[in-house]
């Protein structure tokens, strides 16, 4: 349940280079490699002749050669050579699709590729900003995507889940708004004259080491379609501004999320936590990292389990709560969007047959 | 194009069958369940053999988008094997075993420029071909040649649908295009697409690399259906079996051989694979190769051929069966 005609990403930028990296996404299994001028080629994974992983096989310049038979393909997906025989079978080649480079990551379009503009990436330009340090790393887990960006869409789960880092009782109960456009939701949650959770008492110190009060903190979840979500999180001294945009008595950090379908039942979670404090202090990052890894990996583990629990109730559906309203708006868009691309195809099958 | 495509047969219905030209039917069918069929497309069609049994032919769909269902366009063939005759005879009502649309001649996305090369019924895969660049806003260029007006169908709608993009040749009233001139022309980006005869895919091969173009950005299918020369009963000598095989114009060597006995391997049946190639030990007439699978080289030196598609032009070979 994804639609095809958007961005995912991929792998990180340095993750792709002279070696062949295979990668399922959307289900497509793929290709991942640098030709020598740096461009990344994405290839379908199976060779033309008997299907076997080109990722198993070798680079030879910029062309993907077969590790079985030989068989060698451009970064275009062309068959430029055939063992044992003095020409190429005409219609020998493989898919390749496009990709783009940006925001430390590479992203690929499996979709139609005439519309692959990559006006059409989300926006995370935190993560490209010299204004902004911060680093992040790749989750795995084994559950369908939708339910990596409930969680997102929905941090009440912070201050049970997350107790001993971020979470804390405001979480839960102070209320919050959502608005959406066809391709946005947005999350608004400002938590005034708040005791700080520890997480963010440490934060807040960096910046004002002397400063031992309440805060005003928010989260403004934004999902941009079809499966990124960045989070603008922060606190600032309580009663300094920060609702109304001055955030200078405060840090802020973005959360950025992108998430990308493996299979039906699995994904690639992509992230980064970028502040805007401390540029230079790549320890910070580390321990940011590290921190930010600890709780990443109790949702992992919930959402892993919550898969498992959800495939051993077949014919149970979910319960909506009001704080689901986020996540329930992202997944009517990802329907429309899936139906738009359904209907587009119908279309144009109609058009053309009848 | 991609991995090879298992093979889903449908049986359909006929709408309509009308001639566009001289010895070229549009055949109109109800289309089989499933996605639309991709610019270049052709399907599979199971016709019956003259010994009983069945035969498969390919024939490219013709996607001008005036007919909302599956489309073909099939030219009669002189010395028919049995496919193009039996096509012709197709009423509506009438049914008939078809593959899915299967594609395997796709457009390169991104391409800066197309150019589109057709030789008589060639133009059917171009169609949709074109049509499908026109909507995607692409730069193009679409060639058609045959050898007289009579001839070639599908030429007032191309020239509707795509103006000036079209440059059509009656050759026997304009002479052939002068590919050196027309190629010469092109940026070294432009990818071309040659559908046609094995004749105008080799003077095309010849232009494109004297010009400069890399031959990864040639692209063609030719089906094997037509050579140099004109169908003629040739025989063939397999000394290893003891058997003289009579090959009548209407049937490949392959075949011939498959009845007298002689199981040869092959697959493609359009001289693409390779399979059926056996050495040829003596020719006393010309071998008019019409595969794509031997290089020019090999096809000078005349000792081995395809058999599923090319020929003699009379009398007699000895094959080498190993």
């Amino acid at each position: 349940m994804f639609p095809l005609n958007a961005w995912y990403a991929a792998a990180w930028e340095q993750e792709v280079g002279r070696t062949l990296t295979a990668r399922t996404i959307c289900g497509r299994q793929v290709v991942l490699y640098r030709t020598e001028g740096g461009e990344v080629a994405a290839l379908a994974d199976a060779c033309w002749h008997r299907l076997v992983p080109l990722s198993m096989g070798r680079l030879d310049g910029d062309n993907v050669v077969c590790g079985y038979h030989g068989i060698a393909y451009d970064p275009r997906g062309r068959c430029a050579f055939m063992p044992s025989q003095e020409t190429i079978n005409p219609s020998a080649s493989v898919q390749s699709f496009p990709t783009v480079s940006r925001y430390r990551l590479v992203w690929v379009w499996l979709g139609d590729p005439n519309l692959a503009d990559p006006a059409k990436l989300p926006d995370l330009h935190w993560a490209s900003d010299p204004a902004w340090a911060g680093g992040g790393e790749t989750l795995h887990v084994d559950c369908d995507y939708r339910l990596v960006l409930d969680n997102l869409m929905d941090l009440t789960h912070e201050t049970y889940l997350h107790s001993n880092s971020i979470g804390n009782d405001a979480v839960a109960e102070t209320p919050f708004s959502v608005s959406h456009t066809d391709d946005k939701v947005v999350l608004t949650r400002w938590m005034l004259g708040i005791e700080p959770p520890p997480a963010w008492d440490a934060e807040l110190k960096w910046r004002f080491p002397d400063y031992d009060g309440p805060v005003d903190r928010w989260q403004i979840i934004t999902w941009q379609a079809p499966s990124t979500i960045t989070i603008d999180v922060g606190v600032a001294k309580a009663g300094t501004g920060a609702p109304q945009g001055d955030r200078s008595q405060g840090v802020t950090g973005q959360v950025l999320d992108m998430i990308t379908p493996e299979t039906d039942r699995s994904c690639h979670y992509f992230w980064l936590r970028m502040r805007d404090y401390n540029l230079d202090d790549e320890d910070y990052t580390a321990a940011m990292v590290r921190a930010v890894h600890g709780i990443f990996n109790e949702d992992a583990e919930m959402l892993n389990a919550q898969q498992k629990a959800i495939e051993a109730h077949p014919g149970y559906d979910f319960y909506n709560l009001n704080i689901d309203a986020g996540g329930m708006w992202v997944r009517r868009l990802i329907d429309r969007l899936v139906a738009a691309e359904a209907d587009l195809v119908g279309e144009r099958a109609l058009a053309e047959r009848g | 194009m991609p991995p090879r495509q298992t093979a889903s047969w449908h049986r359909v219905k006929v709408r309509e069958s009308f001639a566009v030209a001289d010895q070229i039917r549009r055949i109109v069918l109800d289309p089989p369940a499933g996605p639309a069929p991709q610019p270049g497309s052709h399907v599979d069609v199971l016709v019956p053999a003259a010994g009983g049994g069945h035969l498969v032919r390919s024939y490219s769909v013709v996607d001008d988008g005036r007919f909302a269902a599956l489309s073909l366009g099939v030219r009669l063939d002189p010395h028919s094997r049995g496919g193009s005759a039996f096509m012709h005879r197709l009423c509506p009502g009438d049914e008939v075993t078809i593959t899915a649309p299967i594609q395997t001649f796709g457009l390169t996305p991104r391409q800066s420029r197309y150019v589109l090369l057709a030789g008589g019924i060639g133009i059917t895969p171009m169609i949709g071909m074109a049509r499908k660049l026109k909507a995607d806003k692409t730069d193009y260029e679409i060639f058609y040649a045959g050898r007289n007006r009579v001839d070639m169908a599908f030429v007032e709608e191309l020239r509707e649908d795509h103006g000036e993009r079209v440059r059509v040749r009656y050759e026997d009233e304009d002479g052939r295009f002068d590919l050196l001139e027309v190629f010469g022309g092109l940026t070294p980006e432009t990818e071309l697409y040659v559908c046609g005869p094995v004749g105008m895919l080799e003077a095309a091969q010849k232009a494109w690399e004297a010009t400069g173009h890399p031959s990864h950005l040639l692209r063609f299918e030719t089906f094997g259906s037509s050579g140099r020369l004109p169908n003629e009963t040739f025989e063939v000598v397999v000394p290893k079996l003891g058997l003289t095989v009579t090959v009548p114009p209407d049937k490949s060597a392959l075949d011939a051989l498959g009845e007298a006995g002689c199981e040869v391997m092959s697959d493609c049946l359009r001289g693409e694979c390779g399979l059926c190639v056996l050495p040829v030990r003596v020719a006393d007439g010309v071998l008019d190769h019409r595969d794509v699978f031997l290089s020019g080289r090999q096809k000078a030196q005349g000792d081995q051929m395809c058999l599923c598609v090319s020929r003699l032009s009379g009398g007699s070979l000895v094959l080498d069966l190993p």
